[in-house]
């Protein structure tokens, strides 16, 4: 994890200051670009490119003429437009507070009130469920939810559940999908979000407890204010997740032969509209749609938590 | 609270980020004023000419099969060891999966990749009969171009209707599966009990063995073709294609009503079940007290005999039930596989012979696992010992009259007629919704559904 690694810190490169205009003389081997070009060769051919690629599509019908904002207004008087962002919204809405109430309160726990030992045993349980493969912990998760099998039947029958469909109720869904994403990907931002703890000087925690702060006053007024940025950064990446939700409900509507709507998410209707209807310049609309959600959500986390801004140090 | 944060120094940087926005609002206002082409996708020419691709007799052939029929395709090998199979097994196209179709667009546009000869549903072959785009060819050849007519003309009646589009036939029936009335003959001498012959005395019965053997079951509606064992039968215009282009979706009609109605009361009263015949909970607590299903010929060998593993000599089978005042009985068909042969297929020789064995071999199709559609196979399949031995009695009299008393009017449409029903109608009823409740919900899904695909639709 690069972030770790920098100290927990996000540092914008440092401008050259006024006064030491003559820069140290710059070894400009080829080795850098080398270095650099893996990854940049990937994020063009499998980043930028089917991008770019996807607005084409959107702003073009399938005989490839011009088509302007057409395909979008098609989309969006589709039927399972509206049924499919207003699922993703409530799970976003109930996945994002979930994420990162739970993380923070989790690791502020680890970091302040556990004994180092036992804390890294934590974070060491913690993380196991996010190294799993997606398409195997909702596998998992299929076992677990099914009152015949699960290990945790008695539970379920206790919230009033004994097949596997009542479980799989649509009410119910999105508080399942939260589950699965919780289990699978909080363990990492449990470790990060610690990472970012550690990174708050000791001096600073103890100036607060001279003065009278108990461990929550300290977590609420300045532990937690102090890792605002990795609560940012951790925010948008698990909202531009969350709004592509796809292998869940796809695999959760198999296994339940079709007991879920296949349309769930809107990363599933364009899929359909793609595979099952040959639409790909519909398809390609709606994961503008998601491209310039998760864009605006983004830039206003950005602009807000200031996660950019260089520290005042 | 003190932030540790440097206050923004935000203002000029919203003022670029409004200016930005606000350029790109205007233009996209041009690009939607000026005149641009329509969003809807291209409609198929209707009858796409056949090009073959340049054969060669001794190309490998891949074949997709579902694991029931799997066994089959393992034979011909065996049979025929000379013959280059590539196997692969998928999902076989059933309760309303999208597999197939999906794979095929994909290789519509890389222009390669197709299975030679695949087994899926009749679903399927509405998709397959027309181009994808207009730039690619319809994935299924006509088989009526590659195999006799005669061949063709044994096929039972009716059975080749999914298979028909713009004057030619582009699959071949695998089986059928006549919806008949399933009872355990064991339980029902036991209790007494006379096998009902009218959906009345179904429900009458449905009503007593609520009262004297609670936990008993008549059947259960939970599974993702339910509705084909009981709105087909019960002649509901859900999937009614009264022109090529124009489906009638009426559940308000008293065809629909009255089936919703019966199955209410008996759902109210326990005595059909809501949940579905593959699960877990259902086959260990349920199944052994199943005193009937209304189902298909499969039921038999699948259900009873494979999922619930009831003894043998216990099931019988008995004709589709009438309504009071009608003489004869009408009744549905759940699935029933269907053979396509690619059209981009370089060895059509090969997947042509293949085909042709597996749908009207005696060797296969007499001792296969569902009801032969090709009905010289049909009379050896019921001939066949192993055919009727786990049967408490002989089912080849209820299997035959059901065959001729397929009701017509439920198309084969471009969509699934599992969707709806499992995605709306399902959850509703595990809900605790009646059907009755249930059913403009599951109309209005279907309504959308077919115009996503290109119906007209009427409701009347």
């Amino acid at each position: 994890m690069t972030a770790l690694e920098t100290g927990g810190r996000l540092t914008a490169p440092a401008a050259p200051s006024p006064a030491r205009r003559r820069t140290p003389r710059r070894r400009t081997g080829l080795a850098g670009y080398l270095f650099v070009a893996g990854y940049a060769i990937l994020l063009v051919a499998f980043g930028i490119f089917p991008t770019i690629y996807a607005v084409y599509l959107a702003l073009t019908n399938d005989r490839g003429q011009f088509a302007g904002l057409n395909q979008f207004i098609k989309v969006i008087q589709d039927y399972r437009f509206g049924p499919a962002f207003t699922n993703i919204l409530i799970y976003l809405v109930l996945w994002l507070v979930i994420l990162i109430t739970l993380t923070v309160v989790v690791a502020v726990i680890l970091r302040s009130r556990l004994r180092p030992g036992l804390s890294s045993v934590f974070r060491f349980l913690f993380y196991i469920p996010g190294a799993l493969a997606g398409v195997a912990s909702v596998l998992v998760w299929l076992f677990m939810l099914d009152p015949g099998v699960s290990p945790v039947s008695g539970l379920l029958n206790a919230l009033g559940y004994s097949t596997f469909s009542e479980v799989i109720a649509p009410q119910n869904l999105p508080v399942i999908f939260v589950f699965i994403a919780f289990w699978t990907g909080a363990g990492g931002w449990i470790v990060v979000m610690y990472g970012a703890l550690n990174n708050i000087p000791d001096e600073i925690l103890e100036a607060a407890r001279v003065d009278g702060a108990g461990p929550w006053k300290s977590a609420w007024f300045i532990q937690i204010p102090m890792i605002r940025k990795w609560i940012a950064y951790m925010t948008i990446l698990a909202f531009a997740a969350g709004t592509q939700l796809f292998v869940e409900p796809q695999l959760l509507q198999s296994a339940s032969l079709g007991r879920l709507n296949p349309t769930w998410s809107p990363n599933q209707l364009a899929y359909v509209l793609a595979f099952q209807f040959g639409d790909f310049n519909g398809a390609a609309a709606v994961s503008i749609f998601l491209l310039v959600i998760g864009l605006v959500g983004a830039g206003i986390l950005v602009t807000r938590s200031g996660l950019f801004k260089a520290d005042s140090e | 609270m003190k932030s540790f944060t440097v206050p923004l120094a935000g203002a000029p940087k919203r003022r670029a980020l409004r200016a930005a926005l606000l350029s790109v609002a205007s233009i996209s206002v041009v690009v939607a004023l000026a005149g641009c082409a329509s969003a809807t996708q291209s409609t198929s020419t209707g009858a796409a000419d056949f090009k073959k691709a340049t054969q060669n007799d001794k190309a490998t052939i891949t074949v997709w099969a579902d694991s029931t029929r799997l066994p089959a395709v393992q034979a011909y090998q065996t049979s025929h060891p000379n013959a280059k199979l590539n196997i692969v097994t998928y999902d076989g196209s059933a309760d309303g999966s999208t597999y197939l179709q999906t794979k095929v667009q994909l290789f519509d546009r890389t222009g390669k990749g197709w299975p030679d000869v695949v087994f899926a549903s009749p679903t399927d072959v509405t998709w397959a009969s027309e181009a994808t785009s207009p730039s690619a060819q319809a994935f299924a050849a006509p088989v009526d171009e590659l195999v006799s007519k005669s061949t063709i003309d044994n096929f039972a009646k009716g059975s080749l209707t999914p298979c028909e589009f713009n004057g030619h036939t582009y699959c071949l029936r695998n089986d059928i599966a006549q919806v008949v009335t399933w009872y355990n003959k064991t339980l029902f001498d036991k209790f007494g009990y006379t096998v009902p012959t009218t959906w009345e005395q179904y429900q009458a019965l449905g009503a007593q063995v609520a009262k004297d053997h609670p936990g008993y079951v008549l059947g259960w509606v939970g599974d993702s073709n339910s509705q084909e064992s009981y709105f087909w039968s019960s002649q509901c215009p859900a999937f009614d294609l009264i022109k090529p282009n124009t489906l009638r979706v009426a559940l308000s009609a008293p065809e629909c009503t009255r089936m919703a109605t019966l199955l209410d009361s008996m759902i109210a009263n326990k005595s059909i079940s809501t949940q579905a015949s593959n699960n877990a909970t259902f086959i260990k607590n349920t199944a052994p007290k199943v005193l009937m299903a209304v189902g298909p010929s499969w039921y038999g060998q699948y259900i009873f005999n494979g999922g619930f593993k009831t003894p043998a000599g216990q099931i019988a089978a008995a004709n589709p039930m009438t309504w009071d005042g009608d003489t004869t009985a009408a009744t549905g068909n759940v699935g029933g596989g269907v053979w396509m042969i690619s059209s981009h297929s370089k060895n059509l020789k090969a997947a042509t012979a293949i085909t042709k064995w597996l749908t009207t071999s005696d060797a296969n199709q007499g001792s296969a696992p569902t009801y032969p559609a090709y009905s010289p196979a049909a009379k050896v399949w019921l001939a066949n010992p192993t055919n009727s031995k786990y049967f408490a009695s002989d089912v080849s009299g209820a299997f035959t009259t059901a065959a001729n008393e397929v009701w017509t009017g439920w198309s084969n449409t471009k969509f699934s007629d599992a969707t709806a029903w499992s995605s709306v109608v399902l959850p509703a009823l595990t809900a605790g919704k009646t059907l009755t409740a249930t059913l403009p919900a599951w109309q209005a899904a279907i309504v959308d559904e077919a115009k996503s695909v290109g119906y007209t639709v009427t409701t009347k």
